[in-house]
């Protein structure tokens, strides 16, 4: 049964996927090349590049393509909701927990325990960024961006959809 | 049925996810401009614990993330519109935009655009760490900021343990530590 394939899929990545979505490619890469045969190789890395290049989660991104590709809008649906309900669920089930005893002097401690925690895994993705961006647009078009968004969102409190749109623009310009 | 209320979630995670380029982790800056500065639905505490909670759960963190927060403001029809319009947009032009991609792929064009955005990335999640370490601060001290952060470079970064076995941990330790009274807020 094409839509159960489907399901498991994307289903088993999504459960055991650790750290967001880019986490998870290597694990549906096994399950829809490996195991379910659905794409080659060949196919995958085409469409990871390819989904790498449009906005949004790469995860439900690659999901929505195969599932829509092996079986069509349900085939699509499915995959999405394997790959976002299962965690989904769990989240709101641990963190209604957590809200109803907020006000617990030991929940708030442990939330601020975590805080640092979080703090340098944001810091970590900020350098993979950067270390990109000096890679693929070298030093000075890096220190451009960068400096330059950072002036524009500190000092003009500008909506991030500006200056991503302008950075894009400046992208096709100096950097094609 | 709150339609305004619905139609603000549905324009934050819209806007979110069309903009982060880079997958799910380059669209949490945008969320937390969204939820927290544009239409203020939670507070910034609330939203670094949701990220913590995320990071321990396995999956996409940027649905989860739109997932619950849809869930906090709107109930159950706050998750369906909160997930559709994070995910919805972005798939829909993936199925449409393979085939001329697939013709435009190593146009120059595209490559510069997804250049440039990286550092821009880099900034905006550069910023929301500041915050997140100022956020700490407001509650407890800089000396206890500084401990933890270097207990979690060597932990995370240069013992490779996993984040969501070490975020178990410290909210274990969190929820056990005694601390004598009037120290907290």
């Amino acid at each position: 049964m094409i839509y159960w394939e489907i399901f498991m899929a994307f289903f088993i990545p999504g459960i055991v996927g650790y750290g967001g979505g880019p986490a998870s490619i290597p694990l549906i890469e096994h399950e829809v090349v490996n195991r379910y045969e659905m794409v080659s190789v060949e196919q995958f890395g085409e469409i990871l590049a390819l989904g790498n290049t449009l906005p949004g989660p790469i995860a439900t991104k690659m999901a929505g393509y195969i599932g829509y590709e092996t079986a069509g809008l349900p085939g699509a649906a499915i995959a999405i909701f394997a790959t976002v309900a299962p965690s989904l669920i769990a989240m709101i089930l641990l963190l209604g927990i957590l809200i109803k005893f907020k006000d617990s002097p030991r929940v708030k401690q442990m939330t601020i325990f975590i805080r640092p925690a979080i703090a340098v895994l944001l810091g970590v993705l900020a350098y993979q960024f950067f270390n990109n961006g000096l890679a693929e647009a070298g030093v000075f078009h890096t220190v451009i961006l960068g400096g330059g968004s950072f002036l524009l969102f500190e000092k003009s409190k500008i909506h991030p959809a500006i200056v991503i749109l302008l950075a894009l623009v400046y992208g096709v310009i100096f950097l094609s | 049925m709150n339609w305004s209320l619905h139609k603000h979630i549905f324009i934050a995670f819209f806007r979110a996810g069309m903009l982060g380029y880079g997958g799910g982790p380059a669209s949490i800056p945008l969320v937390h401009k969204e939820v927290v500065e544009n239409f203020e639905w939670i507070t910034d505490e609330e939203f670094y614990d949701i990220l913590a909670i995320g990071n321990t759960l396995p999956g996409p963190i940027f649905t989860k993330m739109a997932g619950y927060i849809g869930y906090r403001i709107g109930g159950m029809m706050g998750v369906f519109n909160a997930i559709v319009a994070s995910v919805i947009p972005t798939v829909i032009l993936m199925i449409t935009l393979v085939g001329i991609l697939m013709t435009f792929r190593s146009s120059p064009f595209i490559e510069g655009m997804t250049q440039a955005i990286a550092p821009v990335v880099g900034v905006m999640l550069l910023t929301l760490t500041y915050n997140t370490l100022k956020s700490t601060k407001q509650r407890s001290s800089w000396l206890f900021v500084i401990i933890l952060t270097l207990i979690s470079i060597i932990i995370l970064e240069l013992l490779n343990i996993h984040p969501a076995f070490f975020i178990v941990i410290l909210l274990i330790i969190g929820f056990s530590y005694r601390k004598k009274p009037n120290t907290t807020s």
